[in-house]
């Protein structure tokens, strides 16, 4: 395991950006940090700047305004980066796909580590999904 | 007032100008106008009788693009729908934004989206749509294609 | 003159529908003019909806907004009725209304907890999200999903509410009561929370029908209007309840007509849940056409009235489906409620329309002249909870107290 992993692996700084979501993961990926979940206590927290970001995770379709900025946005995070898809627009698009305003899936512009499936995944799905990730980059 | 005093007075005020007037239901009327009496019915329905702007319907249809201006009674718990329809080559409306400010935004969603030109609006830009989107392209016809 | 100086707020944001642009110009601390761009969320549903049926078209509208998620199909299904006269059994309306209200809820919480949060109150953010938990709970038990219940059909109720769930839904009900009232104590008592929202933000009872703003934000200004009475629907004119109303248009108002809300709330779900104990069934009529026609629906969502106007033309898909959802009307107000403020509070301003709290997660300063970033994000949040730590100071008080006797 390189240092870089390591030190990525360990307390997870994550930035949250909603692309033309319904803001319904929006609201469940914030549960997820509020009393009930509480993953702060493994030292998850949600930072307000993506340059202090171990992970991104997005939500919803990106259309034509949204999409351009994501791209910005990945370009100023620091690497390495872990990306997350959370819920199936991210992914396919799901009922959306057929719209005018976007073109294709944000995994074709920046490379995207893994999906949480769901409309919205429950919170319970998103913490799995993290504990496997972690233990993925480890190697385990 | 109430719902038949407000429809009588509506029907009184317009007089002639109403092509056509659809009860559908206690609660729906539908009145349509000439595009150049969207103004003077708006000033009626706003200023004097006090109704609230909900919301306005472009619809495209195969004759004609038709506007649809949604206003609400609440105390008298109706809505009454003026219409009307422009020419489907060059729809041309006067704006009602200086009636009533809440106009504003809907009638930018119209022109970016369906193509309808509000003459006088105070600032007619995208409001939805990316600003790059290209010029004579507008979703809602009937006709677009991606 | 003093020099002119553009912050902008977004464009896109993490928490709430409707990523938005706000451009603050302000001189010196004062905002002088409000310039809102949008767009950054436009999926063009209206043109998808029409190649959907009627059922589906449901299904899409759930996904405009993952907050007012029973909101829209509501309005939604009710145009498609109107649009066919079709008619709704009575057990099913009893069934919309309870989940409608359950829905202003949980919403109402969110909204206070973020109002919490910017007024540096982490505290409140954390405790009335942590009881939005229940009402989530509720709604899982009802519908299957804590978010995107698909209840909702034209013609009644996807799915019914069981006689043995509703003694379990009554006893999580009545354990939202003594939360709730702490939240109303914490708001309404709190010398701090008056002295950051009362006079703040105002938008006058004329400006309010001018703009033509729906729900919270224009009951907090004198317009008394809510389509649950205005307009009734669902069960809302079965049962009995009240409209909140304010007189000040001022942040501390939309608050407070919020919080008094949750109660109406309450109030309607448990007379909903007596009259499903009696009222028989069937929950859905099963419309099999819906007839040339057009229909116009509307609902009272947490937000505001939500609008949905459905033209049939005989065939199984809207011809023509006009949707618009509350903020669309409210945030343009921001224009005249912000004007004449300082830039701490103009998060709490933008914020009080409940529009897209999260915009401000994004906020950052820009000197018009250089383009030259000055504050970021977090630094403007943090000049308002810096506002409230210095009020506090000078009041002498320590903030809101949560006792919580559970």
């Amino acid at each position: 395991m390189s240092f870089a992993i390591q030190a990525l692996t360990r307390s997870l700084n994550v930035f949250h950006v909603a692309g033309s979501a319904c803001n319904n993961c929006d609201i469940e990926i914030l549960d997820v940090l509020t009393p009930r979940y509480d993953v702060e206590r493994f030292g998850i927290t949600l930072v307000g700047s993506i340059k202090h970001a171990d992970v991104l995770l997005l939500s919803g379709i990106f259309n034509k305004k949204s999409a351009v900025r994501l791209k910005h946005l990945y370009e100023q995070a620091p690497k390495p980066i872990v990306v997350v898809g959370i819920g199936g627009c991210p992914a396919t698009g799901l009922m959306f796909r057929d719209s005018y305003n976007w073109d294709v899936p944000p995994g074709e512009y920046i490379p995207i580590d893994a999906y949480v499936g769901g409309c919205p995944p429950k919170p319970e799905a998103m913490i799995s999904a993290i504990v496997k990730l972690i233990g993925k980059l480890r190697g385990g | 007032m109430t719902r038949e005093e407000i429809v009588a007075q509506i029907k009184e005020r317009l007089g002639a100008k109403i092509v056509d007037f659809h009860e559908k239901s206690a609660k729906r009327y539908y009145v349509e106008v000439r595009p150049e009496d969207v103004p003077e019915a708006t000033r009626l329905i706003h200023k004097e009788l006090g109704a609230r702007f909900q919301i306005a319907s472009g619809v495209d249809t195969p004759t004609a693009i038709e506007i649809l201006y949604h206003w609400a009674f609440d105390q008298q718990g109706f809505v009454v729908t003026i219409r009307t329809k422009l020419d489907r080559e060059h729809p041309e409306i006067e704006s009602v934004s200086s009636i009533c400010t809440g106009t504003e935004w809907i009638e930018r969603e119209m022109w970016e989206l369906l193509g309808v030109h509000f003459k006088n609006h105070p600032d007619l830009r995208h409001l939805l749509l990316d600003d790059n989107w290209p010029e004579g392209k507008y979703p809602l016809r009937r006709d677009y294609e991606k | 003159m003093a020099k002119t100086t553009i912050v902008p707020i977004g464009p896109y944001h993490a928490l709430q529908e409707e990523p938005e642009f706000f451009k603050l110009h302000v001189e010196g601390e004062k905002v002088v003019h409000l310039d809102i761009e949008l767009g950054y969320n436009h999926r063009g549903i209206e043109k998808l909806s029409e190649s959907k049926t009627f059922e589906e078209t449901v299904f899409l509208v759930e996904r405009i907004c993952g907050i007012c998620s029973c909101s829209h199909p509501i309005a939604c299904v009710q145009a498609v009725e109107d649009a066919g006269d079709i008619e709704v059994p009575e057990r099913a309306l009893y069934i919309r209304s309870t989940i409608g209200e359950l829905e202003r809820i949980h919403s109402h919480l969110l909204w206070l907890g973020l109002a919490g949060h910017f007024l540096g109150f982490n505290t409140v953010w954390m405790w009335s999200w942590r009881y939005r938990e229940d009402v989530l709970d509720i709604l899982e038990l009802i519908s299957g999903n804590r978010n995107h219940y698909a209840m909702m059909k034209p013609g009644g109720v996807r799915r019914d509410i069981k006689a043995e769930d509703l003694p379990a839904i009554r006893k999580m009900l009545d354990g939202l009561k003594g939360p709730i009232n702490l939240f109303k104590g914490a708001v309404i008592d709190d010398p701090l929370i008056h002295a950051r929202t009362e006079g703040v933000g105002v938008l006058t009872k004329a400006q309010a029908i001018d703009y033509c703003v729906v729900g919270p934000t224009a009951r907090a200004s004198g317009v008394a209007i809510d389509v649950r009475r205005d307009h009734p629907h669902a069960a809302y004119g079965l049962v009995d309840w009240d409209v909140v109303v304010m007189q000040h248009g001022d942040v501390y108002d939309k608050a407070i007509v919020r919080v008094l809300e949750m109660f109406e709330s309450i109030r309607i779900i448990e007379q909903c849940l007596e009259k499903l104990k009696t009222v028989p069934g069937p929950v859905d009529s099963n419309p099999k056409e819906v007839k040339p026609g057009e229909g116009i629906g509307h609902y009272e969502a947490p937000r505001g009235e939500v609008f949905h106007y459905i033209r049939s033309d005989g065939s199984n898909r809207p011809a023509r489906h006009k949707v618009r959802a509350p903020s669309f009307m409210n945030v343009v107000s921001n224009r005249v409620a912000v004007l004449g403020e300082t830039v701490a509070d103009a998060t709490i301003i933008l914020a009080a329309v409940d529009p897209c709290y999260c915009c401000t997660e994004r906020m950052a300063v820009v000197d018009a002249g250089t383009g030259r970033k000055v504050l970021s994000s977090q630094e403007l949040i943090r000049l308002s909870q810096e506002k409230t730590e210095r009020l506090k100071k000078e009041l002498g008080h320590e903030g809101p107290k949560l006792k919580l006797e559970r």
